[in-house]
């Protein structure tokens, strides 16, 4: 077993991790807002993660630097984009979700 | 001089992305190179005066691991939150006052905010910045305003 191989698999089964447990809470938290959370940004860690684990399977050349440009583009387009989608759901005048007062969670 | 920065960046981006230089794919490279910035070099350098001095350089670089730290503790904090039964999240939009003098500190500093799972920028202004967040804690750390002051140390006395 080659050890770039293996540093690979571990962090494609981490960035994989992240995104499921990302699409797990678009599902389960309670409105839009709270769902823009788990939606917009755990996709930053999980791809960072499955992105660099590719660009250590590739070694140092033109592909890396590929992707190292979408991690990049990733990182400056996936806030400003939710930002965007929060923006036009606060100026609509969507009320967020609140817990219930007095009930202990 | 736009026009120029546009085509050089747009060709070394055709160079990246190629990797090939056969004739016919570097003369299509500067063709469609001078073709975008002839559409569009006033879009990517605008009219925005921002300083961009070595040292602010230098200051942004050094915050980034920073940045990166507090991306991974968020995300185990969201992942925690995500799973456990009772999903303890209290989600409320708060806001808090703004210190920066500049575009560019107020830009880093939204899409640090926005970055760090638990907190989304909704709204900026020069008064006040408009955030929801997802738990107690992160609105906490949030109104101690750790962050607004390293972006603060980004910007320097700069006033642009």
């Amino acid at each position: 077993m080659d050890i770039q191989a293996i540093i690979t698999g571990i962090l494609l089964a981490l960035g994989c991790f992240f995104i499921v447990v990302s699409s797990i809470g678009i599902v389960r938290f309670p409105d839009f807002y709270s769902r823009m959370h788990p939606a917009g940004k755990s996709d930053t860690l999980g791809q960072l993660l499955v992105l660099s684990g590719l660009m250590i399977y590739e070694g140092f050349s033109l592909v890396s630097v590929k992707l190292l440009i979408i991690i990049v583009f990733i990182f400056i387009a996936n806030p400003t984009v939710t930002h965007a989608l929060a923006k036009a759901a606060y100026v609509s005048g969507l009320k967020p979700w609140k817990k219930e007062e007095g009930k202990n969670d | 001089m736009s026009f120029v920065i546009t085509a050089l960046i747009m060709f070394i981006f055709w160079i990246l992305l190629s990797g090939e230089f056969s004739f016919i794919l570097i003369l299509s490279g500067v063709f469609s190179s001078l073709l975008v910035s002839y559409m569009s070099h006033d879009l990517l350098i605008g009219e925005g005066n921002i300083k961009l001095g070595i040292k602010r350089t230098f200051r942004f670089i050094r915050y980034l691991p920073w940045l990166f730290w507090q991306i991974v503790m968020a995300n185990l904090d969201l992942v925690y939150r995500t799973l456990h039964p009772k999903m303890p999240i209290h989600p409320k939009i708060i806001k808090f006052k703004n210190d920066l003098n500049t575009d560019l500190g107020m830009v880093i500093l939204a899409n640090s905010i926005t970055l760090t799972p638990g907190t989304i920028t909704i709204e900026v202004n020069e008064n006040e910045f408009i955030v929801h967040t997802l738990s107690e804690e992160s609105a906490q750390s949030l109104i101690s305003g750790e962050m607004q002051a390293r972006v603060k140390k980004i910007e320097g006395k700069y006033n642009v």
